[in-house]
């Protein structure tokens, strides 16, 4: 008794569940996000580096929580000496005013829940200048 | 890995007569012991097992992936009763497995052959051979590991086919060697002709008439019975096995059965299942052989274990289709076994339980009232059928004061006599007893709490074997087949006074009658 | 312990490989694109043929390993999982198996109390640590796919959040992120227990292959490079998923400013696909297979065929009672022939051939 037929089966069910990537992605492009950054007249410069922006915005913003609500500890100091107001609606978000366009592009390409907006206000997105 | 087995008297089995392998016709008949340096192996064992183990990887799935699936997770290691006993790392399931899935890695898979030791790999040597001889042949597939492995890995799998590979170069043992040849030639392990089983039933009828009062005539060989009747012949020949024996002969006399007793398909058990799927095969082929020659309707078998393995899982496989038979319905009660319905072939319990759960049985438990019994669960039929609640049911109803071990050591979780598998040799008794060391323990615990001061089973090699445990574990404990408790509570017709046992022993449970007969009994009862 | 150790020193070999290979080397595409995509290759490709070579030997005999009462009697109550009685009765024993691993449920652990007195105690840490494992490998797996696919399905992100629902502040630690996926912590714990099992013991540590412990450094490994990745060096995810992605959708690419700790990762994780097909990893597929807990037991009502079964050579009746006429006859036994009739024939065959079928004539003429 070999058992082909159910034997064959469950090779396919399994190839076809552990190829779920390769498959599921079928004819579609997958674009990089683009978030889009301020214009050159409201903002040049971020508090600090692209790639420390990219990949630790979140540690920042934690710690300035906690520095904020904690500490009563208002003032960040950057890298390059200049001194900010630790907020995110104040500050980050009078920059990257549209969180739709800036913030969900990499949060939704990686399917991630920031609980920022557990609290704050989803800021609405400036009439462009 | 490395530590080589030590052979010494106690702990390994006499090897395989040439005379018993000639019988048979299995390779390299020769006069060996176990502790020859020499073991005479044929010039190209190496070739011959190579090739054994590569052809039964191709028959057999289980082998294969037993090979390959373990993690060695290590839940096996103290499942098995002679690494219990013995606290051999070897008789680990999971090592013993590796003896041979070691000689796997290192001959038949790349990696093996490359990184040897590193990958878990070794090379087919004469010690590995001895090895195997001493650990396949300390397994008495019992199948409890198998219970616990998250794969359900069977090392009675992988013994079997181990023990069927040793064969193939004669490394085999006499206590299953000798017995497969007289099997083979005389229908019963033991060898008795046609007409000493007679006789040895003849000496059972004499007993039973002498304690019972009742003479029974069975019919042997008899043609257009409606059912034949299969037992091991272990217990037409020795105690307590007898008792039981005398058991099924007041039943089926009691309920007048028309049954046949075989002398050519005299043995029910089948010490070929202990050398090879083949030799099983051509021993287990009398069954089907004589129920066809004598034109039976269905076939009934008694009280065995591995008997009931072979049965069970494979008669139907071996030597089926049973299309001459007809499904097995009690001509008493009318029950149809669905679940025999191809086999064609029903347990006695089972047709014992339907039986008195259809009142078929005029049934006086009191007679067994001296005794408390307890039940061991053979391994066989519970890991390898399932029957756990018939005899436990005719055990409540034949006696007053059944009591069940823990449950951790029954049923399915049950522990071996130690004994299985052919290795219930007399110069094997040191490792019997190590193995049977679990059960003994258990019965030990029911017995000082409960008093139990018997131990009853549905299998001859229990009752074979445990009277030699018992006396070195548990000395007040006695064996006895459940069919010896039912024919101690059957009420027989015409059946004298009770006042003694099947086995002769005066029955302390015995009521003389008081009313009718009291003045005749009074002076009697006096001088008591 | 030569297991262990090599295992040890394998496993910080590769380690060092994909160190030196990408970090110093700058071999992004070899560990990248090539590997990854042998890697499964081999994944797929191996486990596929292991499996069907496990099918081309079959199944002889009906041999489950039965756990409970039969299926006989109308009026007892059979044990339908543990000794199924129907195809649907095996396949909820095969689904309870696999995924809630009932057969380590049930180990117990013995101990020796006064000399021969033995006791056994239920023992669930072997279950408790392998459910752990399994199940938190299961989740990271399909969490990872967040890698894999865009648009994310719904179900996947929900899995994603369930899975991120505890937020711990260890900013102090050096530890940035806040959400902290547990799937990830209790692989990490599972394997480390299932490790510290094996090394603690001694049965258990008697028993271990180098292929026990290669696995289990392996996929510490994977985890602690995975958390590392994750919580300290905080790789550049939008990066990681755009290679992902360009591997799923077979137009690979390598982005610049990822770093070497991811693809440290990754070379792990892709050295565990192509050795699983070759290892004992594969009882995934090996649990679905074993005909002593895959069948039916109702090899007494439906018959199981052999397909390999050939003729045996047996002592059949007739032989039997030339063996032993006379004692039957002696003993009242019925036989076939009479002693007559035997003797007759066992005359007619040793006399030559012209008188034999001249008698046989004669017998039939009488």
């Amino acid at each position: 008794m070999y058992d082909k037929g159910k034997i064959i089966t469950g090779l396919v069910i399994f190839l076809a569940i552990f190829t779920y990537p390769l498959w599921s992605n079928m004819g579609k492009a997958a674009p990089v996000p683009k978030p889009e950054l301020p214009p050159k007249s409201v903002a040049t410069q971020c508090i600090a580096d692209t790639q420390y922006m990219r990949t630790s915005h979140m540690t920042l913003l934690n710690t300035w929580r906690d520095d904020v609500v904690r500490m009563a500890d208002r003032v960040y100091v950057s890298a390059s000496g200049k001194s900010y107001n630790m907020s995110l609606t104040n500050t980050c978000l009078e920059c990257h005013s549209d969180k739709v366009k800036f913030c969900d592009q990499c949060h939704n390409y990686l399917a991630v829940a920031p609980f920022c907006w557990d609290c704050h206000l989803v800021p609405k997105p400036k009439e462009k200048k | 890995m490395d530590t080589k087995p030590e052979f010494k008297p106690g702990n390994f089995l006499y090897a395989g007569k040439a005379s018993a392998l000639e019988t048979v016709g299995l390779p390299n008949p020769r006069d060996w012991s176990p502790t020859d340096d020499d073991w005479q192996l044929p010039a190209d064992w190496k070739g011959i097992v190579h090739e054994g183990m590569a052809e039964r990887l191709q028959r057999f799935r289980s082998f294969k992936l037993f090979m390959d699936v373990c993690v060695r997770c290590g839940a096996c290691a103290d499942k098995c009763h002679f690494f219990i006993g013995s606290g051999d790392p070897k008789n680990m399931p999971v090592l013993r497995a590796e003896l041979i899935r070691s000689i796997y890695r290192g001959e038949f898979k790349t990696a093996g052959k490359i990184l040897g030791k590193l990958a878990g790999g070794r090379k087919l040597t004469e010690d590995v051979i001895k090895e195997w001889f001493y650990y396949f042949f300390q397994c008495t597939e019992c199948r409890r590991c198998s219970v616990f492995c998250p794969y359900g890995i069977d090392t009675a799998e992988i013994t079997i086919i181990a023990r069927e590979i040793l064969n193939l170069i004669g490394c085999n043992i006499d206590w299953i060697a000798s017995p497969v040849a007289n099997c083979f030639m005389t229908g019963n392990h033991l060898g008795l002709k046609p007409h000493t089983f007679k006789e040895n039933v003849e000496y059972l009828l004499d007993d039973i008439e002498e304690y019972v009062g009742v003479r029974i005539e069975p019919t042997f060989n008899r043609k257009g019975a409606e059912i034949l009747f299969v037992t091991p012949s272990g217990d037409v020949f020795a105690e307590p096995g007898i008792f039981t024996f005398m058991g099924y002969l007041m039943l089926f006399d009691h309920i007048g059965l028309d049954y046949t007793w075989s002398t050519y398909a005299s043995e029910g058990g089948n010490f070929g299942f202990f050398t090879s799927h083949e030799m099983m095969k051509r021993l287990n082929a009398k069954m089907y052989a004589e129920a066809k020659r004598l034109g039976v309707k269905w076939i009934l078998g008694g009280e065995c274990g591995h008997m009931w393995r072979v049965v069970h899982q494979y008669m139907n496989t071996l030597n089926g289709p049973a299309d001459f038979l007809e499904q097995p319905i009690s001509p008493l009660t009318g029950t149809r076994f669905e679940n025999a319905a191809a086999t064609k072939m029903v347990h006695i319990t089972e047709f014992t339980a339907d039986l008195i759960k259809n009142n078929k049985l005029k049934l006086d438990p009191s007679q067994n009232d001296h005794i408390i019994p307890t039940f061991h669960d053979s391994c066989n039929t519970s890991r390898g059928m399932g029957l756990l609640e018939e005899p436990r049911y005719v055990l409540n109803n034949v006696c007053n004061n059944f009591v069940d071990m823990a449950p951790q050591v029954i049923r399915e979780n049950t522990f071996c006599c130690g004994s299985g598998s052919g290795l219930n040799a007399g110069e094997y008794l040191e490792m019997r007893l190590r193995g049977g060391l679990p059960r003994a323990n258990a019965v030990k615990r029911v017995h000082e709490d409960h008093g139990v001061n018997m131990l009853s089973c549905v299998c001859a090699i229990d009752r074979a074997v445990f009277p030699a445990l018992m006396d070195y574990w548990v000395p007040e404990v006695g064996v006895c087949g459940v069919s010896e408790l039912v024919a101690n509570a059957l009420v027989m017709e015409g059946q004298g006074e009770r006042e003694y046992n099947l086995r002769g022993e005066e029955n302390p449970s015995y009521k003389p009658p008081a009313e009718d007969e009291a003045s005749a009994e009074a002076g009697e009862e006096g001088e008591e | 312990m030569i297991g262990f150790l090599f295992s040890l020193v394998a496993v910080l070999v590769l380690v060092g490989i994909a160190l030196v290979g990408v970090g110093g080397l700058g071999l992004k595409v070899l560990f990248g694109v090539i590997i990854p995509y042998a890697a499964v290759l081999t994944f797929f490709a191996g486990l596929v043929y292991r499996v069907v070579d496990w099918a081309r030997s079959p199944v002889p005999f009906r041999i489950p390993t039965t756990c409970g009462q039969e299926k006989s009697l109308a009026w007892i109550k059979p044990n339908k999982i543990d000794n199924p009685c129907s195809t649907g009765a095996v396949v909820l024993r095969m689904v309870l198996e696999v995924l809630t691993f009932r057969s380590l449920f049930r180990n117990m652990k013995l101990d020796y109390r006064e000399g021969p007195k033995i006791r056994y105690s239920s023992e669930k840490f072997l279950w408790l640590f392998a459910i752990m494992f399994h199940w938190a490998f299961l989740v990271v797996i399909i969490r990872h796919m967040r890698f894999f696919t865009e648009p994310i399905a719904l179900w996947l992100q929900t899995l994603e959040h369930l899975d991120g629902f505890m937020e711990v502040n260890l900013a102090s630690f050096g530890v940035g992120l806040p959400t902290i996926q547990l799937s990830g912590l209790v692989l990490l714990g599972g394997v480390t227990l299932l490790l510290l099992r094996r090394i603690v013991i001694p049965t258990v540590r008697y028993i271990s292959l180098a292929a026990d412990w290669f696995p289990l450094f392996l996929i510490t490994g994977i985890c602690l490079t995975g958390i590392l990745a994750r919580y300290v060096v905080r790789v550049d995810v939008v990066k990681v998923k755009e290679m992902a992605m360009g591997l799923a959708t077979f137009h690979p690419v390598v982005p610049d400013g990822i770093s070497v700790w991811f693809y440290i990762h990754f070379f792990l994780v892709c050295v565990l696909f192509a050795y699983f097909p070759f290892s004992k990893l594969m009882h995934l597929a090996g649990v679905f297979l074993s005909p002593t807990r895959n069948l039916v037991n109702n090899s007494r009502a439906v018959r199981h065929v052999n397909p390999w079964s050939y003729p045996v050579k047996t002592h059949d009746y007739h032989e039997y009672e030339d063996d032993f006429r006379e004692q039957m006859v002696e003993a009242g036994l019925p036989v076939e022939k009479t002693l007559e009739e035997a003797e007759a024939e066992k005359t007619a065959k040793e006399t030559p051939a012209a008188p034999e079928t001249q008698e046989t004539e004669e017998k039939r003429e009488e």
